[in-house]
């Protein structure tokens, strides 16, 4: 049974993310409108208004309410979206764990902006990074198309009885959520159809009028304990998961994205850049340029952020002879990137080879093709075993 | 590393200095209109100075001045002179001056 | 691939002007990506939007540092010393100006195509939006995009009255804009 072919419409990753969102039939939805991803929250509001999106909208007077809005509308058994960014999400930080914790199923669209500290309107993923260990799903995405497959995708992984966490779709703020492309949007039966596996599994329990339960209530000792081995049990089933529900949404859909990674030209590569977000794309194109100089380079996508996808990842990277990391981040207390830090856990499996970290792309400053040039270029010349410079802040250097 | 980037803040942290370069920001390319002073209706009385959202007016001894690398042209200046001294002038009246940077 | 910038203050319609040109080129059959850079979203600011065109998927997702085709909407934007930069040898430029282009303001501009969007859309529109206007003289002075492509996809963004005289700015910026080849 085979997706029909959807509507193409031009538009910003904004407005696909909230096509995303209403295609999934969400229940109850409370979304603070914040740059960059005003437009998202006020997309939604017009489907509702317009009688498209069928939820209860609770307006709220900032984002920790909207987080604590959703937390209990998922745990009462709704599908729940709300959707964010920076500011928004640090200040929904107690929120954010509560949600994780009571093991709900809240879909939550972040547009990646760089967080407080220096007051910035601009793109950059420090705010998903700030939130590693708030206990969500993390997953960020290359275009406008992968925000709209992705959301649906998140719903399936988070309500799956298997998994019942919480998941994060970031993409990169000013790049994707205002980057207007040709985005085709599915029929909304085909994607009831896609989640309804979710309606054959065993229901996740749920608050229900008139019958006394708790949850998340106060883990003292092995109560404690259990949850959260639990929990991070249930984080390790998702890297599997996030690889099976790729492969379902490509035979239905006819669109793939490699699941926890992609890797492009990997297969008989000898050096390997590590990228996530927008700059994937940038990256593809410089990658071309340089397989037809002759440099036998690839590109691994990190699309999972949380869980880290490792083993995957030691499979794409496993004989090769430098790596370099690309981050749209840093690192307080490593001197490498985030990415690259965790990436670094591997080196065993991997192999001891150059692993070269680049801070990059903060504060809406390109992450572009000179850079990305320079990169291949370093890493191919730590492959040969010439000196190379473990960390190198781009922007500082320029 | 070798560090090119010339440092914009002299402190460890984010700090502007009001007399100096205020956040590095170049708002006076904002601007579409700007005030001009008649400086025979002006009383020194500083209410146009005290009213500059991003505190721009310079204090001329006799009568205040918009910095122009960071007047926005809101014009609420004009708007609050009680002796109406400040009226604001479209900038494209102003197209053959070329780049003014001022101190 | 073509790269277009088009730069003017916010509120001018520089952001939508870049997004009703990716529609356009849409119906051509290309593939296009459209995105405006600005930090603060108020009156005035600098705007600068992107649109690519290209016959094969678009993956970069930078600013465009070497335009082929710049369009100026705010005349007093000509002012800002960087506004050039990156401009490719054989550059077009689309300029809002009541006043003609003698000589080019740029040595890498091949092809100039002036018209004065301010005072077209003050007439059919009744307010300063020139962006539409200008997007008309930019299909004719280029050649890259056909008229009624670009009509038709306004539709996608205005609709009623506001439509109605939109399109008529539009066309009056393909029909009456002076191209000028240096």
């Amino acid at each position: 049974m085979k997706a029909q072919k959807g509507q193409v419409r031009v538009i910003t990753g904004n407005a696909t993310a909230a096509y995303g969102a209403m295609l999934c039939r969400p229940e109850v939805v409370s979304a603070y409108p914040i740059t960059p991803q005003s437009e998202l929250a006020e997309q939604l509001a017009s489907f509702h208004a317009d009688g498209i999106l069928d939820a209860e909208m609770v307006m709220v007077e900032g984002e920790n309410s909207s987080m604590n809005v959703v937390c209990a509308a998922s745990i009462a058994g709704a599908r729940t979206l709300t959707a964010t960014s920076s500011y928004g999400l640090v200040f929904m930080y107690d929120a954010l764990q509560e949600t994780s914790g009571f093991r709900a199923p809240v879909v939550m669209i972040n547009a990646n902006r760089e967080t407080p500290g220096i007051h910035a309107v601009s793109s950059g993923q420090q705010d998903m990074i700030s939130a590693r260990d708030t206990g969500w799903v993390q997953i960020i995405v290359e275009n406008d198309q992968e925000i709209l497959d992705q959301i649906i995708m998140a719903f399936r992984l988070a309500e799956d009885y298997d998994i019942q966490l919480p998941v994060m779709v970031n993409y990169d703020g000013f790049y994707l959520s205002y980057l207007a492309e040709a985005v085709e949007i599915p029929v909304i039966e085909d994607v009831d159809q896609f989640l309804a596996p979710l309606k054959k599994q065993p229901e996740r329990p749920k608050l229900v009028p008139g019958e006394p339960r708790g949850c998340g209530t106060h883990g003292i000792e092995m109560g404690y304990v259990e949850a959260r081995y639990k929990h991070c049990m249930a984080m390790e089933r998702v890297t599997k998961k996030v690889d099976e529900i790729d492969r379902d949404f490509g035979e239905y859909f006819g669109r793939s994205y490699g699941g926890q990674i992609e890797e492009y030209r990997t297969e008989d590569a000898e050096i390997v850049v590590v990228t996530s977000g927008s700059a994937t794309g940038t990256a593809r194109t410089v990658i071309d340029a340089k397989r037809a100089e002759g440099v036998k380079v690839g590109l691994v996508k990190l699309r999972l952020f949380r869980p880290f996808p490792a083993e995957r990842l030691v499979q794409a990277l496993k004989g090769k002879k430098a790596i370099g990391v690309i981050d749209r981040s840093v690192c307080f207390g490593w001197k490498y990137g985030p990415i690259c830090m965790e990436l670094r856990v591997l080196y065993p499996e991997i192999g001891l080879v150059p692993i070269l970290s680049y801070i990059d792309g903060l504060a809406n400053l390109d992450i572009n093709i000179p850079h990305i040039e320079r990169v291949v270029e370093e890493v191919h010349a730590a492959a040969q075993g010439k000196p190379y410079q473990e960390v190198t802040w781009i922007p500082m250097e320029e | 590393m070798v560090i090119k980037h010339k440092n914009i803040f002299k402190q460890e942290s984010a700090w502007s200095n009001a007399d100096e370069l205020l956040l590095c920001l170049d708002t006076g390319s904002w601007r579409t209109e700007r005030p001009i002073l008649d400086k025979e209706k002006c009383n020194y009385c500083g209410l146009c100075a005290l009213y500059c959202p991003p505190q721009c007016m310079k204090d001329m001894g006799d009568h205040f001045e918009a910095n122009l690398d960071f007047c926005k042209g809101c014009g609420i200046c004009a708007y609050e002179c009680p002796r109406d001294a400040i009226t604001m002038v479209p900038e494209g009246e102003f197209a053959d001056e070329g780049s003014k940077r001022s101190g | 691939m073509k790269e277009i910038r088009i730069h003017g203050r916010g509120g001018q319609g520089a952001v939508l002007a870049a997004r009703m040109l990716a529609s356009a080129f849409v119906t051509e059959g290309k593939f296009v990506a459209s995105f405006p850079m600005y930090g603060f979203e108020r009156r005035g600011a600098p705007v600068v939007a992107f649109t690519r065109i290209d016959d094969k998927p678009i993956r970069e997702k930078t600013q465009i540092y070497n335009p082929d085709c710049m369009v100026v909407i705010d005349p007093g934007l000509m002012k800002l010393p960087a506004l050039f930069s990156g401009l490719k040898p054989e550059g077009v430029l689309i300029l809002n100006s009541p006043q003609p282009l003698k000589i080019p303001p740029n040595d890498n501009l091949k092809i100039g195509g002036v018209i004065n969007a301010t005072q077209i859309a003050v007439d059919e529109i009744g307010r300063d939006i020139p962006n539409t206007c200008l997007l008309g003289a930019f299909a004719a002075a280029t050649g890259w995009l056909g008229l009624q492509s670009l009509l038709s996809c306004l539709g996608d963004y205005l609709s009623g009255d506001i439509l109605q005289r939109n399109l008529r700015s539009t066309e009056r910026g393909y029909r009456e804009v002076e191209v000028i080849r240096w």
